[in-house]
């Protein structure tokens, strides 16, 4: 008897919802329009991946030192980027003191490398990253500019490649930031005169052109100043892009602090917190955590933005890639030159928007949909 | 009981919010002022000291450089002025037809990027992925550095289909060219358009009325591809397509479009268009499911629920940073410099900048124009994002 009223043992699944198949059917020859869809998207990557691969990869040159090694190959020539991968890295960095680049490098990576690891609790990480903050652009500037303990002076204006874009969004990016939050902060005030003056300042730099920014401080900055008194062209450079960079930050940062409900705000001042403590211990940790996507967004087009150094002949990456596309000895490879540029924006770029979807996931404390 | 009767101490006068925002406000005032102050002083001494004369005296003496693309008529000895006007032309028409084309491909991408097909999705997601983590700059000069600089010869002319020859020199797109009777197409065109706006009004206040539906989007349509097409047909066909032939070392005729102008549109229309596409893709993801579920339990089609439910709930979300998207390409275009597009940076604020040496004037008449432009679209922008928004009890 009791056998009888076991339940039949479940039927596998009917064959057409399973496996590669089904999958396909379901994913890509759903309907006629589906079909069609598929059709276009295949003849489209065999039009374009093939001799994409073959450009890149299979017909390319990897290996000699002259243009010479390139001849006749119908592929890319990677020699170009071999013979002068060290001009883009430090650009025209003295060959002899460029060691201090490396150990500048390889310090801000030995000092960031304990912030992403979980094991350390919060509050160490705060105060190591917070003293990093000050510290350590000092050690980076003593190793790179010299002229202290020994170390000769190496002028900004040698500084250049990969080097120099990282410099630049990296002061650009610790500037702005905290810049941005005190703009996003003062456009919330109340003090009329404080907002006007915020207000002002914001919608000015965010509605220009980064490049009129850019020409005005190479051109207009040396009206401004006494005479005699001269900035070097990289803190030129520095200012403009910090200052436009900090009223986009100011918006994002705004963002997140009209997100947060007057409660907390009342909250706060009924614990008799002051101003600055409400802000720093209660709005902003909470402000800022919900704005991450538009932090980082903010920070990958700062990033991006450097490449406009060029124009007022800074030597980037950007512009040591078109440099040496130009040289007379390596004309012609320009494909190349570019491809590699954008190949290394992009790495930095799509591992920062990555990276921000990851610490936005894992700060995600509240409901989640 | 005698401590409490005693008056209460009052507290210093910096403890008064009050005073303290006017002591505030009034310090970061002076700050400012006097900053300002020092600056302006400072310019004034620099100027008198180089010999600059300030004033806008310059923009009526001969320019005496040439211009490779100008709408309006320009030559050498025209003024500074009128450089000023050629190239806020050619700013204004890189920017708006980048404007169009990056909407336009931007939202085939979003919606491919949502489309249930994964090939079509993956390639969608493939595209936005890699062009908007490179530098516009970078792209720019890829365009015009690497592929249209060396694009062949004009003898060795890319040739599609007889009518279009791309070569170093540029584009060669045939030219329209209006016979006398065009006039007429022209005119059926406004007449189809003063037809459609009373239709929508007629159509509108029957349907609040009586709650019949009347198929306005296909009789639109129809009125407006008709009637011109009707009076095209009637005149005799008068319009006439200029070809560009190869005639000695070069194109003759025909619409040329100079390859610093191809690249920068290229290069702004694919970079933007990346955004343009997450942007769709956010907006048309936050209408809920339920909404097209409820509208189809109402009996609309899924035609009818896109247009009546889903888009003017999605634009509502699309607008504002789509705004920003068309500010951004405008500014973007003043990277024309780089590549020497005679845009209002490359030719005003530069250019003339370097012959004149009216550095403050060129660079602030530019970022007037810019902030000009800026507040112009975000306004109209607004007033359309207020039509759509939600109204709310």
């Amino acid at each position: 008897m009791a056998e009888s009223r076991l339940p039949h043992p479940d039927l596998p699944p009917p064959a057409n919802t399973m496996g590669l198949l089904a999958w396909m059917r379901r994913n890509l020859f759903s309907s006629p329009l589906n079909i069609a869809l598929t059709g276009l998207a295949a003849y489209l990557l065999w039009i374009s991946v093939p001799p994409l691969l073959n450009w890149t990869l299979f017909n390319a040159t990897w290996s000699g030192d002259t243009r010479e090694a390139c001849q006749g190959a119908s592929g890319a020539c990677w020699v170009f980027i071999r013979v002068h991968f060290e001009q883009f890295l430090y650009g025209f960095y003295p060959e002899a003191q460029r060691w201090r680049v490396n150990t500048a490098v390889l310090l801000l990576i030995l000092g960031v490398a304990p912030l992403f690891m979980r094991t350390i609790p919060n509050p160490v990480k705060v105060k190591l990253g917070s003293s990093l903050l000050v510290v350590y652009p000092l050690i980076a500037f003593a190793l790179l500019k010299g002229g202290l303990f020994g170390l000769s002076n190496v002028e900004t204006s040698r500084w250049g490649g990969l080097l120099l874009t990282l410099v630049i969004a990296g002061v650009g990016m610790a500037a702005a930031l905290p810049l941005g939050v005190l703009l996003a902060l003062g456009r919330r005030s109340k003090m009329p005169a404080i907002q006007t003056l915020c207000v002002t300042f914001i919608e000015f730099w965010r509605g220009v052109p980064l490049i009129t920014v850019l020409f005005m401080s190479s051109v207009m900055l040396p009206l401004f100043l006494p005479e005699g008194m001269n900035f070097d062209k990289l803190l030129r450079a520095l200012i403009g892009v910090t200052l436009f960079q900090a009223a986009y930050m100011a918006e994002v940062v705004r963002g997140g602090l009209q997100a947060i409900p007057k409660g907390q705000l009342e909250a706060a001042a009924a614990l008799g917190l002051g101003y600055w403590k409400t802000m720093a211990l209660i709005v902003l940790p909470q402000a800022l955590k919900l704005v991450i996507p538009g932090i980082v967004n903010t920070f990958i087009a700062l990033f991006k933005d450097t490449s406009l150094v060029l124009i007022i002949g800074l030597f980037d990456l950007m512009n040591m890639v078109h440099n040496a596309t130009t040289n007379p000895d390596w004309l012609g490879f320009s494909t190349e030159g570019y491809v590699f540029a954008a190949a290394v924006y992009w790495l930095f770029c799509f591992s920062m928007s990555r990276y921000s979807q990851n610490l936005e996931k894992r700060l995600h404390t509240g409901h989640k949909r | 009981m005698t401590e409490l009767s005693s008056p209460p101490v009052k507290p210093p006068f910096w403890n008064n919010p009050q005073i303290r925002a006017i002591i505030f406000q009034a310090v970061a005032l002076t700050v400012t002022v006097a900053f300002g102050l020092y600056l302006f002083e400072n310019t004034q001494d620099n100027l008198h000291r180089l010999g600059i004369a300030s004033g806008f005296d310059f923009l009526s003496s001969p320019a005496g450089f040439d211009i490779i693309q100008t709408l309006i008529p320009y030559s050498a000895t025209s003024s500074y002025g009128q450089v000023f006007w050629v190239a806020l032309l050619n700013t204004l028409l890189v920017s708006a037809l980048g404007i169009l084309f990056a909407t336009l491909l931007g939202f085939i991408i979003g919606i491919a990027r949502l489309s249930k097909n994964w090939l079509i999705a993956k390639l969608a997601l493939a595209y936005i992925e890699t062009f908007r983590n490179v530098p516009l700059l970078l792209q720019i000069f890829f365009w015009y550095f690497a592929v249209l600089r060396a694009a062949p010869a004009p003898r060795q002319s890319l040739n599609l289909g007889d009518a279009v020859f791309l070569n170093i020199r540029g584009l060669y797109l045939p030219a329209p060219q209006f016979q006398p009777g065009f006039g007429w197409v022209l005119v059926m065109l406004g007449v189809a358009v003063v037809l459609i706006i009373a239709l929508t009004r007629w159509v509108r206040r029957r349907q609040m009325a009586t709650g019949q539906p009347f198929p306005t989007l296909s009789t639109a349509l129809a009125l407006l591809i008709g009637l011109p097409l009707m009076a095209f047909w009637l005149a005799d066909s008068p319009l006439h397509w200029q070809v560009p032939e190869l005639r000695g070392f070069n194109f003759q005729g025909g619409l040329v479009v100079i390859p610093e102008m191809a690249s920068l549109l290229l290069a702004l229309t694919i970079y933007t268009a990346a955004f343009i596409a997450e942007i769709v893709r956010a907006g048309i993801q936050a209408v809920s499911h339920g909404q097209t579920e409820a509208s189809f339990s109402l009996g609309l089609n899924p035609g009818m629920t896109l247009r009546l439910i889903i888009l003017p709930q999605a634009l509502r979300v699309i607008i504002p940073p789509m705004t920003n998207q068309y500010l951004n390409l405008t500014k973007n275009s003043s990277l024309a410099a780089a590549i020497g597009y005679p845009d209002l940076v490359s030719s005003f604020a530069g250019t003339t900048l370097n012959q004149t040496g009216q550095a403050i004037e060129c660079i602030a008449i530019t970022m007037a124009v810019y902030l000009t432009l800026s507040l112009l679209i975000s306004l109209i922008m607004n007033g359309y994002n207020r039509r759509v928004a939600l109204v709310e009890r």
